[in-house]
């Protein structure tokens, strides 16, 4: 069994936890280009090494950041959003 | 003992025949090489030679060769797709590979079984007869069924409602067929090397030079050549090459594992697939159950096996086939895959001028192995899109015209 540090509930399986994709800073939705977009949505990194990615723990809706070796499958570190993140995104709809 | 026998033992053996050449030394330039040496870079190879005459050409292989993804599919050959372009496109794949053994006088072994796909609730009854609808409106053979007919075609199925997800009917595509992947990969390659076509195991490519947004030359462990076009097609290592070329790709590497039982007499005719029960099997021509199940919940560059895929395969599969319980499993292996947002490839023009791109292949890429290598190598060829292949190309991510065929292709490969 392949486990996981949750920040918020410890250690569990990993089957416990869902994936959520490469950490990657999100452009302005209202300001971006639509090429700009399209990337920030499907393009991946998908690098072979050491990543930051989003984690849900599913049983507590807990979103946190996961370090993880894509080669080796070590979990190095994991820790809150508000490490990196530290304000709310406020979503409101562009200017057509 | 018969003196023949005797005489036959004691005379010089028959000098046997390589496959293809062993690898030549690298030259300086090539019209076109070929980044990856597995099924792909193989039939696009032979096609590259025997429909356009471009014989100046080098596939690179980082091991050995067909050691990726196509030696570990379970080979699974079917156009039950639910887009129009997916099931056009596949259909032409499964045409070429119903006379493969022919064109290539090679025997493939295909063996036309009939494909089922089972569905457990109203949703996947659904999803199979629109995509029952869909194939037939394109010419292709597929129907909706109910468990009467299902029970004729495979008798040792339970059908019974004494499990969590009693079967309601299937989608029936009686083209559906296996072959030998192997052979498929050695039978190009063996045609391709008779073109004179160069096959380089052993070689790696570690980088491009590109001039201008152009690529003029390929780096490897065995030195740098120069090249007119490249074409890439490494599956599970499509991000990092591409990142080599500088450009990136809608893929995510994710591991996808498969097993086989110990041999058995044949007693499993069709290929079944259940979405509901994430699994799905077939028997070999030897006798063993080929088992696999959708691909994993994260990114891996890896091809470890687990015991988790195998406990939660078995729980589905003795659902619906309680005896296998009594059979032993022999092997578990896994390849890394390269897996696109809409479950579709992605193939044609680059960023990069004179580097084309075969990938996004994921889970479903053995049986397009045909259509792929000629339409790829007709591209390389005239420098234009095939029509066929034009809802692939990579721009779709941009104009978000996605081909979805998530429906079809997520468990059944
Ligand atoms: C368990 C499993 C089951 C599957 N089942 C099915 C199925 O039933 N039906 C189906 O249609 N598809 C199936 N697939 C998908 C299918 O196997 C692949 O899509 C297909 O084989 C891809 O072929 P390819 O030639 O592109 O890739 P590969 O066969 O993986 O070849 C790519 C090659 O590129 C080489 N390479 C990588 N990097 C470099 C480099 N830098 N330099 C040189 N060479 C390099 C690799 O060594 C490899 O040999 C399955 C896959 C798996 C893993």
């Amino acid at each position: 069994m392949k486990l996981m540090t949750c920040p918020l509930n410890g250690e569990r399986n990993i089957s416990e936890f869902v994936y959520g994709g490469e950490v990657v800073d999100m452009p302005n939705p209202a300001a971006c280009s639509d090429q700009e977009w399209s990337a920030y949505l499907f393009i991946e990194e998908n690098t072979k090494g050491i990543v930051k990615e989003w984690w849900m723990h599913a049983a507590s809706s807990y979103w946190f950041i996961a370090e993880r070796n894509t080669e080796t499958n070590e979990i190095i570190r994991t820790f809150p959003s508000s490490e990196l993140y530290m304000q709310r995104v406020d979503f409101r709809a562009a200017k057509e | 003992m018969p003196l023949s026998l005797l005489k036959y033992g004691l005379t010089k053996q028959p000098k046997l025949q390589r496959h293809f050449p062993p690898t030549p030394e690298l030259k300086n330039s090539y019209d076109v090489v070929i980044v990856g040496g597995g099924g792909h870079g193989l039939a696009a190879a032979y096609y590259l030679a025997k429909n356009w005459g471009i014989t100046n050409v080098a596939v690179l292989e980082k091991s050995y060769l067909a050691g990726g993804n196509t030696a570990r599919n379970t080979t699974i050959v079917r156009s039950n797709y639910l887009t129009p372009e997916g099931v056009q496109f596949y259909d032409e794949s499964v045409k070429l590979f119903q006379n493969l053994s022919n064109e290539l006088d090679y025997n493939i072994l295909y063996s036309e079984r009939g494909h089922l796909t089972l569905a457990h609730t109203d949703a996947a009854v659904r999803t199979a007869r629109w995509r029952a609808e869909v194939n037939k409106h394109l010419g292709v053979d597929s129907e909706l069924i109910y468990p009467d007919e299902i029970a004729r075609l495979c008798p040792q199925l339970n059908l019974g409602d004494d499990v969590r997800y009693p079967i309601l009917g299937a989608l029936y595509h009686p083209p559906g067929a296996l072959a030998r992947h192997d052979g498929v990969a050695w039978g190009y390659a063996r045609r391709a090397a008779e073109y004179g076509v160069e096959i380089h195991t052993q070689t790696e490519v570690t980088g491009f030079d590109i001039e201008k947004g152009k690529v003029v030359g390929v780096k490897t462990n065995r030195g740098n050549i120069q090249c007119g076009k490249v074409l890439q097609a490494v599956a599970g290592m499509s991000s990092e090459v591409a990142r080599m070329a500088d450009f990136k790709l809608p893929i995510k590497t994710i591991p996808l594992q498969a097993c086989v039982s110990e041999a058995v007499k044949p007693f499993l005719d069709p290929i079944i697939v259940s979405g509901s029960l994430h699994v799905y099997v077939s028997q070999s021509s030897r006798g063993e159950l080929v088992m696999g199940a959708s691909a994993e919940a994260y990114p891996l560059y890896s091809t470890r096996s687990t015991l988790e895929f195998k406990e939660e395969l078995m729980m589905h599969l003795l659902e619906m086939f309680p005896f296998v319980g009594k059979l032993r499993v022999l092997r578990q292996w896994a390849g890394m895959t390269d897996m696109t947002p809409d479950f579709s490839p992605v193939m044609g023009l680059t960023p990069i001028e004179n580097y084309y791109i075969d990938a996004g292949w994921g889970t479903w890429g053995f049986k397009a192995t045909p259509v792929c290598g000629k339409r790829m190598a007709e591209t390389i060829a005239t420098g234009k899109i095939p029509d066929l292949i034009k809802p692939f190309e990579l721009e779709r991510f941009y104009r978000n015209e996605q081909v979805g065929e998530r429906g079809a292709a997520s468990v059944g490969h």
